[in-house]
């Protein structure tokens, strides 16, 4: 059974916030330093939130967590996004 | 015909009173997984509580199971809404683990196989009100429910029964634990709906 998607799931929350599709920007983890495209992560969504880990390594790199009407996002687990202009 | 509408309604209203607010009843049991499910063998496993003395307090599988394994029949709420009722578990009270400990400490982390946390009171895990459970719904924990063992501590919202445990830490504050970091309540009764910040 497989129990995690590809990061293009995170495509509808992360649009709440930013102004881009950033399911195709590149990122770092800030565990193992792995540069991949957002939608590389692997996301576990049968969870109390969206948990995105590194393909690399299983860090998380970016968590979801829908409270209703507040949207809580950390992404304490990538050391940088690269957004193009 | 009063009496026959009337047990009905009686026991609607009990299921209703043992429901928290914003709960559905369920008779499944969902799996939750924030990450990959750590397979851990009992020949392997290890239960370890630190104080601030610096000393451990270590079990293995058999030396847990010597505690002494009590049968509990609990009510399971979960965060993302869902209760069970009734739910029969088998597991080691937390109070025979507490037993030889000293500690000045009011906190607790519980940190399991895999990498997850969740942060309790000291006095949420004592006095008959947590367990590391090793069975339910009569069988062996399997890996996807956390087995070999979890943490159970049912008055509070289940993400809080941290699965596949490997140990207990003394801490002298309420620091925030993997889904406390990221948005989900730092104490988490399900009577109060407290979910998140």
């Amino acid at each position: 059974m497989t129990d995690h998607l590809d990061g293009n799931v995170l495509a509808g929350a992360l649009s709440e916030v930013f102004t881009t599709d950033v399911t195709a920007a590149r990122a770092r983890c800030g565990g193992c330093g792995r540069m991949s495209a957002i939608a590389e992560a692997m996301v576990y969504t049968s969870a109390p939130g969206l948990v995105a880990r590194c393909a690399g390594c299983d860090q998380v790199l970016a968590t979801i967590v829908d409270a209703g009407d507040r949207l809580i996002l950390s992404l304490a687990g990538l050391s940088a996004i690269e957004l193009r202009r | 015909m009063s009496f026959a509408t009337r047990g009905f309604s009686g026991r609607r209203r009990e299921a209703d009173t043992r429901l928290p607010p914003g709960q559905t009843l369920v008779q499944d049991w969902p799996v939750l997984s924030a990450g990959p499910t750590p397979q851990v063998d009992t020949a392997d496993w290890e239960l370890t509580l630190q104080d601030e003395t610096g000393a451990d307090h270590r079990w293995s599988w058999d030396e847990l199971l010597a505690l002494g394994v009590e049968d509990i029949t609990v009510d399971i709420h979960c965060v993302t809404h869902w209760t069970r009722l009734d739910m029969a578990w088998r597991g080691v009270s937390l109070d025979k683990l507490f037993e030889d400990v000293e500690s000045e400490h009011e906190f607790v982390m519980a940190h399991s196989y895999g990498g997850y946390t969740s942060n309790l009171p000291l006095e949420d895990l004592l006095d008959g009100k947590a367990w590391i459970a090793t069975e339910a719904d009569g069988a062996p924990l399997t890996p996807e429910h956390g087995g070999p063992a979890r943490l159970l501590v049912p008055h509070l919202y289940f993400w809080k029964s941290a699965k596949w445990i490997r140990g207990l830490t003394m801490m002298p504050d309420n620091d925030a634990g993997f889904w406390e970091q990221y948005g989900y309540h730092l104490y988490g009764d399900p009577w109060k709906e407290e979910r998140y910040w």
